[in-house]
């Protein structure tokens, strides 16, 4: 299935390589190359690239291509579904997933690569099964392996790889039993220059940070779980369950891991937090533009905006932008054409604004378009949708663990057209 | 055997004499290494000191620089200091320090990540295969697997330390050693591959059968004449009941044979009962594997609805309505004719993926989606739009692949994704790529009812800063013009408007698409003609000014004035015009010419004239072609009498199609439909057979049941057997099933506990004779084997949770046709002060204890506060009678209920169990009376052994009895689901319709009950019980002789 993997950075290095069947040259990645310049921007790489006997197969994070080589016929998704969870995997071991912490780490990263593919099929991704065979850096773990020469990698079968509950070890043990459920509901939607809402809709995940000792058996319910239109669930999750009796039924991996995703049913009406006034204008003559937005609250049920930030791509004449503003600090980066407002809380009292003016290169025609502004807010202690969560109870352990619910609101793809 | 055995010595004595000369014939030897490093690894093994000043010098910035992009300056370091730290390695692998070992491994794995060639090491590194540090043994493999193939010779050196892993007790050890020796690719170790796959498939560990799974497609590509062999181990694999080897072995048998569709059969069922608890990748494989066997093996299950729509849509345009009827009728005949029934089996995928669609992993979602639009009848594929929009919310790649899927759906299946319209809104920061298929889907989704919305949102679009997205967005709305009639004008407008836009590539795409809509209709619309001819002075886009003349050219009848002047202005500028556009001059000109030659003679023959000392030779063929065809000259031929007719000739319009049509002849999800071609070893997706294929060689062939003893196997031979019933085909079974797998899901965590002990136990016992077979090696094989039992019994808990998910997907199986299991009440919750008791017989063996009922119990607790301590006291019970409490139930939280399992064995009586029931403050007196059928347990017969059974319980202990069928009991299947939902009983396959049997055997003493019914003309029928029991005999004919005349 996958046959070698490259790793290069945005400047086009190939940092490394890697190869789980006869060594592909790594003349092979010219044709990436090829594609990379003619995308322009990273984002438009296509995520397929033929060759005259191979595929590649690659995707783009965290500033890094991970491009993989594919001979036959195999589901794309399959290749791209891995490769994420590899760069998940590196986020997982080395707390971020950079171009640096791969190659400090590169003796890891490549035990990792070993566990996780065999002739090129997935092996071993589980990440607590990873964790038992190769243990993560950590800084003590490295002072006491230089000294006592004893090594990262583990000498038995992870309990979890024989098991049908690949994603938990046995013999967990915990002082403190706590179990944490975030809560983070984002808002997607598209308001056109009116205020008028063209699409909205709430997408929500479940995350959870599970430190219980033993085999804990958890099932957590909902008040309104009618809410729930669709959803997708950690393995752990027992199907059967959901869908008689609408409780999240599940044997919990350790650490933090995403229980569920979902998303909330078309009917309901989505609340839109705040509303936004713009009026951005560029003149026909003077090559200048006028530009001035208030962000106030709509319907926020009483609780507080923070993290409140507008970002607007400008067009590619707008050379600078002479501003002011009532409430935080206005930024724009004149080389990728940025304005960035970072507002924070919302004070409903005085709404904050932003007005000035922008100069155009001169002699350019006037932009055809007036750039969307893209939002991004935060409201704690509170789910847009209004999903609770009833209880959560456990089986199959005695003692009492700490359970604690947190409800966050965000903006996802929050855009205003403009 | 022998002989392969010494092959590792005599390599050694190869290597050994060679090894002295091997390092100076290094860059002979392998033709792999790079040009540009080999030198100097020829030059440090001759004479390391002197050159080290020359090549310092000489080489720095040439041929180490170009490879090492990052900086000259480390270029430069880490060629001088190159060589010695080659050395240096060597020492520190040579030393005995486990730590300077493992500091050396560690600094050359860096080096192969970065690509460098460190294959000069591989004697230094290959010695400390054997190596006692888990870690240095490790990279020592990832290093030998790197360069094996390369030096073949010394890689056989390592052979001989694999195969004493294979024979070594720890399971992670014996698994690393076959994954490390299938991995060298060196062709003459290819038998002792073989030999070891062969022996890991019957392994005890489960892990290091799936590690032979994995090597099966290493080993065929190495060397694919041992396919024959390795499609016996493949077959021995698929039989494996484990989830962990399912996924492995699908995938090896996809490599290797994925034609060999016969050897699926028998593991079909197997395959879909445990794909749910298959880890997420073997999943993928595994449904695209089935998807392919269910369009080989199963009828097409939308037949009837794609005749009839066939003919629905020709009556759709039949003016007659009368022929409209008779269609209708026609169809309906037809359906008449073949009514469609799904296999079991068929539905028994459906329903076995379905859940998967809300799986985390977007690959897994994928192959459900294409398996339902590929299998499903139309009615269900519905549910996957869903979880593909879904996906839609995942990173970007997942995005672009989805969207080429939905695209490719959604010209055949609209609907389906109707009202998820408003998810394929296009964002300003999506990227260009999934724009571009956004819009796709949107233009497909189009239709009179929301046209007016799409149109609105392609508006905004058309304003957007991204021109090749403007440019798609503008084809778009042509193509939504050209398929919806209502509003083509309202389109038409809208594109002449941006005829005034300021972006010169607007304006060139929307003459292009405002050429292919004007063909469909020109009359009307000789003003934007006209319009478009004042274009042609400003637009630069060569195929946008082609587009114009082409137009101007093809109705110039209706711009008589216009078209002879926008020549005039053309040749003038002839020369200076791209080909198409010169072509298209050519082609304006000779039409001219034919409908108004008096104004045009001249200034086309001057055309004509430059085009025939053009550059291009088309441009010179093209003009004295023409000049042949329309100047009439005495030499010319017949044809130009028909030059009006050829040139102005009413042409068809453009029919603008998606890009993905008929795309779907490719397996949805693959990368051969991505990419629209064929990709390497791509398997076709089968056409559907006309007929069904023999449903019943998936039928599990079942063991001689004397034979067998142990728990599982009988386990398993009740659950194959409603296959039987269930071929009968009738829908009934299987959504009996799904209510009572839910049921069976509730226990899951009480009969864990409970099975764990002896359901391991019989695991070992079956797979123990299996190898029994295999005589070679037969004591080693103990020794080894009680040494993994130990390992083994570690890990009971995972053990029994397996097994319990197994159980449970199995259970979707065992139905008893009849419907629910019926609930009895224990403790009412008024007595029971808030504390619900009810009670089922579940019909599952009860595990601790063979001759015990199994009698599943669930507590409610409908009080506000915590149950606490619920067990059993003080049981009374009639002599004989045992009872298996379940384990005491710690707390109970309020308004929660739970479910265990007790065995009870009755003595096969039907009196009644009484104890206590204790809660931390309350006992309550209750009581168990099982009903007669449930005493006993389902046996497997054939028809002659139910005969010769028979034989034996003649006379007293045959019970005999008349009997009238109740008005329901219309055919055999229901007798079969009233007897069986009475008594726990197995149906016997029987050729006459007119008779029924079923056998079972007492729970607590085994003894047979045979139940026959014989169903004569007019409802009568007679019913027969033989059993050595005579009571029991007696109370089950009541039981039957009651349910069935109801």
């Amino acid at each position: 299935m996958i046959h070698s993997l490259f790793l290069i950075n945005n400047a086009g290095d190939l940092f490394l390589e890697k190869h789980w069947k006869s060594v592909i040259s790594r003349s092979i990645c010219d044709y990436f190359f090829e594609a990379r310049e003619k995308a322009v921007e990273p984002d438009n790489v296509p995520p397929v690239i033929r060759t005259p006997h191979h595929y590649l197969i690659n995707i783009y994070r965290e500033k890094i291509f991970f491009v993989s080589v594919i001979q036959t016929e195999v589901p794309p998704l399959f290749v791209i579904e891995f490769l994420h969870r590899v760069a998940e995997t590196f986020q997982d071991y080395f707390g971020e997933c950079s171009e640096t912490t791969i190659k400090d780490n590169v003796v890891i990263v490549y035990e990792l690569l070993e566990e996780m593919l065999d002739n090129g099929f997935p092996l071993a991704t589980e990440s607590n099964i990873l964790k038992e065979l190769i243990r993560p850096p950590t800084i003590l773990r490295s002072m006491v392996n230089t000294i006592t020469g004893s090594s990262n990698v583990g000498e038995t079968l992870p309990t979890g790889q024989l098991s049908n509950i690949p994603w938990r070890r046995a013999g967990v043990k915990y002082t403190n039993n706590e179990a944490y459920f975030d809560v983070v509901e984002e808002i997607d939607a598209i308001l056109d220059k009116s205020g008028t809402t063209v699409f909205a809709e709430i997408q929500g995940v479940i995350d959870a940070c599970v430190k219980l000792s033993g085999m804990p058996d958890l099932t957590l319910s909902f008040m309104n779980p009618r809410l729930l239109d669709d959803v997708s669930f950690h393995p752990c999750v027992r199907y059967k369950r959901w869908e008689s009796e609408r409780v999240i039924s599940f044997i919990p991996p350790d650490g933090n891991f995403q229980l569920m995703s979902y998303h909330i049913s078309a009917q309901n009406l989505v609340a839109i937090p705040i509303y936004v006034k713009q009026n951005i204008s560029f003149f026909e003559t003077g090559s200048s533009g006028r530009l001035d937005i208030t962000v106030g609250p709509k319907q926020t049920m009483g609780k507080t905006v923070e993290c409140l930030v507008v970002t607007v791509h400008m067009p590619k004449v707008v050379l600078s932008a002479n501003l002011s503003a009532t409430q935080g600090t206005y930024n724009y980066d004149p080389v990728t054409k940025i304005l960035l407002w970072d507002i924070g809380k919302l004070n409903p009292q005085k709404l904050p604004n932003l007005k000035g003016s922008l100069s155009l290169q001169s002699g350019a025609p006037k932009p055809e378009e007036n750039p969307s502004l893209n939002i991004d807010l935060k409201i704690q202690q509170f789910a847009i949708s209004g999903l609770k969560v009833n209880r959560l109870d456990m089986y199959g352990e005695k003692y009492k663990p700490f359970k604690g619910v947190k409800y966050v609101t965000k903006a996802g793809k929050f855009q205003v057209r403009t | 055997m022998q002989k392969l055995l010494q092959l590792p010595v005599n390599a050694v004595n190869i290597v050994k004499s060679v090894q002295g000369v091997v390092q100076g014939q290094e860059e002979a030897l392998s033709p792999v290494l790079t040009p540009d490093s080999s030198p100097q690894n020829w030059y440090s093994a001759v004479q390391p000191e002197e050159l080290r000043h020359l090549r310092s010098g000489g080489m720095g910035g040439g041929g180490e620089g170009s490879e090492d992009r990052p900086g000259l300056e480390e270029g430069l370091t880490s060629v001088q200091s190159q060589p010695l730290r080659h050395d240096d390695l060597k020492e520190m692998l040579d030393s005995n320090k486990d730590s300077l070992k493992l500091e050396a491994m560690k600094r050359i794995v860096a080096m192969i990540a970065r690509g460098k060639n460190t294959s000069d090491l591989f004697p230094a590194v290959v010695k400390n295969v054997a190596c006692k540090n888990i870690e240095v043994k490790k990279l020592v493999y990832v290093y030998l697997v790197r360069y094996a193939e390369e030096q073949q010779d010394l890689a056989l050196l390592s052979i001989s330390t694999f195969q004493r892993g294979l024979k070594d007790p720890n399971q992670l050890i014996r698994a690393s050693a076959l994954r490390v020796l299938s991995s060298i690719r060196v062709t003459i170790i290819v038998p002792i591959m073989m030999l070891a796959i062969k022996e890991a498939a019957s392994d005890m560990s489960p892990y290091v059968r799936k590690t032979a799974a994995h090597a099966i497609p290493k080993l065929h590509s190495l060397d694919p004449e041992q396919k024959d062999q390795l499609i016996e181990v493949i077959e021995k694999l698929l039989a494996d009941k484990t989830t962990l080897v399912a996924g492995s072995v699908v995938m090896a048998f996809e490599e290797v044979c994925p034609d060999r569709i016969d050897l699926i059969h028998k593991n079909y069922r197997k395959l879909c009962n445990l794909l749910i608890d298959v880890e997420e990748w073997g999943q993928v494989v595994i449904i695209n594997m089935l998807t392919r066997y269910a369009r080989t093996q199963f009828l097409n299950p939308n037949i009837n609805e794609s005749l009839l729509e066939d003919s629905s849509e020709k009556a759709f345009y039949a003016s007659d309505d009368e022929e409209d009827e008779d269609k209708k009728a026609e169809a309906a005949a037809l359906v008449k004719r073949k009514p469609y029934v799904m296999d079991p089996d068929h539905r028994l995928l459906l329903r076995n993926t379905k859940p998967l669609l809300q799986s985390r992993n977007a690959a897994v979602v994928m192959a459900v989606a294409q398996l339902y639009f590929h299998l499903a009848p139309k009615a269900e594929v519905g549910i996957i739009a869903k979880a593909l929009v879904r996906l839609m919310r995942s990173h970007s790649e997942v995005q672009y692949v989805v969207l080429q899927n939905v695209a490719t759906m959604t010209i055949k299946r609209r609907g389906m994704f109707e009202p998820y319209l408003k998810s394929f809104y296009i964002r300003s920061t999506d990227p260009t790529q999934i724009k571009i298929l956004k819009l796709e889907v949107l233009t497909n989704l189009a239709n009179e009812t929301n046209i007016s919305t799409i149109l609105r949102e392609f508006q905004t679009y058309i304003k957007s800063m991204d021109k090749d997205f403007v440019a798609a967005s503008i084809q778009a709305i042509g193509r939504c013009a050209t398929n919806i009639g209502e509003v083509r004008d309202t389109c038409l407008n809208g594109l002449v408007q941006l005829l005034s836009n300021r972006d010169e590539l607007v304006v060139a795409e929307s003459v292009v698409v405002i050429k292919k809509l004007l063909q469909m209709q020109p009359e009307q619309h000789s003003d934007i003609i006209k319009h478009m001819a004042k274009l042609i002075d400003n637009i630069q886009v060569p195929m946008a000014r082609a587009s114009i003349l082409w137009l101007i050219g093809e109705y110039c009848e209706h711009v008589p004035k216009i078209a002879p002047d926008v020549l005039r202005k053309m040749a003038k500028t002839f020369t200076n015009e791209e080909d198409i556009v010169k072509l298209q001059i050519i082609n304006l000109a000779a039409k001219l010419y034919l409908t108004n030659s008096k104004q045009t003679k001249l200034l086309t023959q001057y055309v004509l004239n430059l085009a025939k000392y053009d550059q291009n030779y088309d441009i010179r063929d093209r003009a004295r072609f023409i000049r042949q065809l329309i100047v009439p000259t005495d030499k010319s031929g017949a044809l130009s009498k028909y030059a009006k007719k050829l040139f102005l000739a009413l042409k068809p319009a453009p029919v603008l199609e998606s890009p993905f049509k008929d795309r779907d002849h490719f397996q949805l999800g693959s990368l051969s439909h991505l990419l629209n071609a064929k990709a390497g070893g791509y398997q076709e997706l089968p056409e559907w057979p006309e007929s069904a294929p023999d449903p019943s060689v998936r039928n599990v062939e079942i063991p001689d049941w004397s034979k067998c003893t142990s728990r599982k196997d009988r386990k398993e031979k009740k659950l194959d057997k409603p296959f039987y019933s269930d071929s009968e085909g009738d829908s009934g079974p299987t959504e009996s099933a799904d209510s009572e797998s839910d049921s069976g899901s509730g226990s899951e965590s009480a009969s864990a506990s409970d099975e764990s002990g002896s359901g391991s136990e019989s695991e070992e016992s079956g797979e123990e004779t299996e190898s029994e077979k295999e005589e070679e090696d037969e004591e080693k094989e103990k020794k080894r084997k009680k040494r993994l039992d130990k390992t083994k019994a570690k890990k009971p808990a995972e053990e029994s949770a397996e097994r319990c998910a197994i159980h449970t997907s199995y259970q979707i199986n065992t139905i008893a046709p009849s419907g629910s299991i019926k609930m009895y009440e224990l403790l009412h919750r008024i007595t029971g002060e808030g504390l619900a008791v009810e009670y089922c017989f579940s019909r599952q063996p009860f595990s601790p204890d063979p001759n015990m009922v199994a009698v599943q119990i669930q507590f409610t607790n409908n009080t506000n506060s915590e149950t606490k301590n619920l067990h059993i006291e003080e049981p009374r019970l009639q002599s004989g009678m045992r009872i298996r409490e379940f384990a005491e139930i710690e707390v109970l939280a309020a308004g929660e209920s739970v479910t265990v399992v007790m065995g009870i064995d009755f003595c096969d009586s039907t009196q009644a169990a009484n104890f206590q029931l204790c809660t931390h403050t309350r006992k309550f007196f209750v009581s168990i009376q099982p009903p007669v059928g449930e005493l006993m347990t389902p046996v497997f017969l054939t028809e002659n052994d139910f005969k010769k059974e028979q034989g034996k319980l003649m006379g007293m202990n045959e019970i005999s009895e008349k009997l009238t069928l109740g008005e329901k009991c219309v055919n055999e299947h229901v007798i079969v689901e009233r007897v069986t939902a009475t008594a726990n009983l197995s149906r016997v396959p029987c050729g006459s319709d007119k008779e029924c049997r079923f056998a079972g055997k007492t729970v607590s003493s085994g003894c047979l009950v045979l139940v026959t019914v014989t169903t004569k003309e007019g409802g009568r029928a007679q019913l027969t019980v033989n059993c050595e029991k005579m009571v029991i005999g007696t109370m089950l004919v009541k039981d039957i002789m009651q349910a069935l005349s109801q």
